[in-house]
């Protein structure tokens, strides 16, 4: 009983999706629109918008890649979605309130909840989707990571402006440290020795010393004409090589390359507006950046550091995961 | 199911700092006082806006909360020691007996208990924060060494909204005003917003309207005929500017001026540091954490005395140092700021010890935007084209 036209599409829906099986596929969370939009990496085009609960914002892959889990905010859970069927399969109610950011750590059997509205870390058994335990963090949890070998956790509170290491054998607090006011994003570098945590009103990213805890050295910002207090860090992603670092800046419309070896910033390259989250493709060739200002996300060449194309997504675009493709 | 009871109970653990501006104070436990006096307060005109009789010191309460959560993995302990004057009150002695015990003080006061307060010998080394009194002579000709603004000043709220009706070119401003000394205040920096941000004032006229003139019975009837009459025949203007600050008529200008103009001022458009309507920058953490403590929105004092809390806590964690005159330099330094969900760090003027901050503009039900505007410059902070500053201060302290 379809009309012509919508079969037309459908089919060319259909067509699309079996064309490009190579292809990865990007996930994007529009915080306002409640969705998470699918790009396929090789034409750039939406596959999909899958509905999810409100305010959908911090999402992860599993490590076999099959689901993508998104923090739902405003319904105080998460959603699952399956990466082939591209559809909510089941919803996690025990994620704590206000869920922001999570992260799942290697082995794929525990998730880890940022819970901003209750200054909590929420470690959930992802096979039976309870919460095995809920750490004390400071106010306004936000950034959280797990190390490449699954030892330690990082969570960053923004209110108290602090990074907070957890070890993750105990669940308990090894060490607080102290970095810039605002503190939203954590991530090990590929070695695991650093993290690197972003102070979005301080500007500055602070690079903390997995063993010791101690600040190693704190990245500042500074693009000529820019105005010094829209340098405002938030995500950060590291290349497949470890040796360069892409840093979203925020209402500064930039993001920063930074050499991890001598920590200096080697070039800023212009997105779209407020970039936020961003993520590498599998294969390391390209960064994509969500920006939350322009509805839109940026694709990066990774080895020419160019902005290459925007892609229209939903509203309000908060984090980007990606799906390799079959090989 | 949840795990909560024993939350609070972990112990502390490493505390690393690497670098000398962050090392934290450990082991110090810090009393901070919250000064208030029971001023008469304006009814409000909407049944739907409640009467509050709690305003600013729950704000504090919940800065405490948040000073006491870095301050618990730290080793630092915070108290908050209230004193709320009755109207007639003696506060002087109230004011002696809480400078005995700490001297950071967040004072919920008009301009003058706050000057014979920041006087007394016992308060000469102390800091204290200005919540309340938006006066720009406390932070001008009075201005005190030991006195600290957080509340924007009234010239800070005229110069963003006259930014805003720069960029509308709303530049043809029809001025009614009360009669008490605050309405006074407020229009003189209004006038000096217009000549400063290029435009005029059109007509000036003084509205006397008896407070309390509610919208019961046949109320409107008198509001709908009075106020075209109030507003009649005046020269041709963009917008009407309305200095009201005891809410007795300002609200009733809105859909009922003789000729259809916007209103902004006090009442229709209005320039805040915050207001329960605001949720950028992370805004809404703050108002969900005020609504869960106390039940009702989070006013603009409530901000500003959780902003005052915010304020000692980042001077304490951050200076390394554990006596009032090491923190006071602290937050006169450059390496201050704090982080009040304005989406920038905001620090003191060195020449009158006023927070420089953007500044909210909204309507009854909406945000309208945010001050400085795109396009006014100011060499060293944009926050800086709001209020008075450096070369036109009449504040004579240095350093």
């Amino acid at each position: 009983m379809l009309r012509p036209s919508t079969r037309t599409i459908l089919a060319a829906l259909l067509l699309s999706a079996t064309t490009s099986a190579h292809a990865d596929k990007i996930f994007v969370s529009n915080e306002r629109d409640n969705t998470v939009t699918v790009i396929d990496s090789d034409t750039l085009k939406i596959i999909k918008t899958i509905p999810t609960g409100k305010r959908p914002r911090g999402m992860a892959m599993t490590p076999d890649y099959r689901e993508l889990i998104v923090c739902i905010g405003d319904d105080n859970r998460l959603d699952v979605i399956n990466t082939d069927k591209l559809e909510v399969i089941k919803s996690f109610a025990a994620s704590g309130p206000d869920p922001e950011l999570l992260a799942i750590n290697h082995k794929g059997d525990l998730i880890y909840i940022a819970n901003e509205d209750d200054s909590l870390v929420t470690v959930m058994d992802r096979s039976t989707g309870e919460a095995i335990a809920e750490i004390p963090v400071g106010v306004e949890p936000e950034g959280m990571a797990v190390s490449p070998d699954d030892s330690l956790i990082v969570d960053t509170s923004e209110q108290t402006s602090m990074a907070h290491f957890i070890d993750a054998k105990t669940n308990k607090v090894l060490a607080n440290v102290l970095v810039d006011t605002r503190p939203r994003e954590a991530t090990f570098t590929k070695d695991g020795k650093e993290v690197w945590v972003s102070a979005e009103v301080g500007g500055t990213v602070a690079i903390i010393d997995a063993k010791t805890f101690e600040t190693k050295k704190k990245l500042l910002f500074d693009v000529p004409g820019v105005r010094p207090e829209l340098m405002q860090p938030i995500g950060i992603r590291f290349t497949l090589d470890g040796k360069t670092a892409f840093i979203a800046l925020g209402p500064s419309n930039r993001v920063a390359v930074v050499d991890t070896a001598t920590y200096q910033i080697k070039n800023y390259i212009l997105v779209g507006q407020r970039p936020w989250h961003l993520e590498l493709k599998p294969d390391g060739t390209k960064m994509y950046v969500a920006n939350g200002m322009t509805n839109d996300i940026t694709v990066i060449d990774v080895a020419t550091q160019k902005a290459e194309k925007s892609v229209p997504v939903g509203r309000l675009p908060w984090g980007v995961a990606v799906k390799p493709g079959q090989k | 199911m949840r795990m909560r009871s024993l939350a609070w109970l972990l112990p502390f653990a490493i505390i690393s700092a690497a670098n000398a501006n962050l090392a934290p104070s450990p082991g110090i436990n810090v009393e901070i006082g919250y000064l208030g006096r029971d001023y008469p307060e304006p009814l409000p005109i909407s049944l739907v806006e409640p009467a509050i009789s709690d305003e600013g010191v729950q704000g504090a309460r919940l800065g405490l909360a948040d000073n006491l959560a870095t301050g618990r993995f730290l080793g630092q302990a915070y108290h908050l020691s209230e004193k709320i004057a009755p109207r007639n009150g003696d506060i002087i002695s109230d004011a002696k007996a809480l400078l005995q015990t700490t001297h950071l003080i967040v004072a919920d006061l008009e301009p003058d208990d706050l000057l014979r307060i920041a006087d007394l010998p016992e308060a000469r080394d102390a800091i204290i924060i200005n919540v309340r009194t938006s006066n720009d002579d406390v932070r001008g000709k009075d201005c005190r060494r030991n006195l600290f603004h957080v509340a924007p000043s009234w010239t800070m709220r005229a110069d963003a909204l006259a930014q805003y009706m720069a960029w509308k070119r709303w530049n043809r401003w029809f001025l009614l005003k009360g009669n008490t000394k605050e309405d006074v205040d407020y229009v003189d920096a209004m006038k000096r917003a217009a000549k400063k941000f290029g435009s005029f004032i059109v007509e000036e006229r003084t509205v006397v309207f008896d407070p309390g003139n509610r919208n019961s019975e046949t109320g409107h009837q008198q509001i709908q005929t009075q106020i075209p009459m109030r507003t009649q025949s005046a020269p041709q203007h963009d917008i009407v500017f309305v200095a009201d600050t005891q809410d007795s008529f300002g609200d009733y200008l809105l859909w009922r001026t003789s000729v259809p103009k916007p209103v902004a001022g006090t009442q229709g458009l209005v320039a805040v540091a915050w207001s329960p309507l605001y949720e950028e920058y992370g805004g809404i953490q703050l108002q969900t954490r005020f609504r869960a403590q106390n039940k009702r929105p989070m006013t603009e004092r409530d901000y500003l005395a959780w902003l005052a809390m915010r304020v000692f806590g980042e001077a304490i964690t951050r200076s390394g140092k554990s006596d009032v005159d090491g923190w006071r330099a602290y937050i006169m330094s450059t390496q201050f700021q704090v982080a009040g969900f304005k989406g920038q760090g905001m620090s003191f003027r060195p020449w009158d010890r006023q927070l420089r901050q953007p500044i909210i503009l909204t309507g009854p039900r909406t945000i309208v935007s945010m001050s400085p505007q795109e396009g006014f410059l100011h060499p060293t902070y944009l926050t800086d084209t709001l209020g008075v500053d450096a070369p036109e201060t009449a504040c004579k302290l240095s350093g």
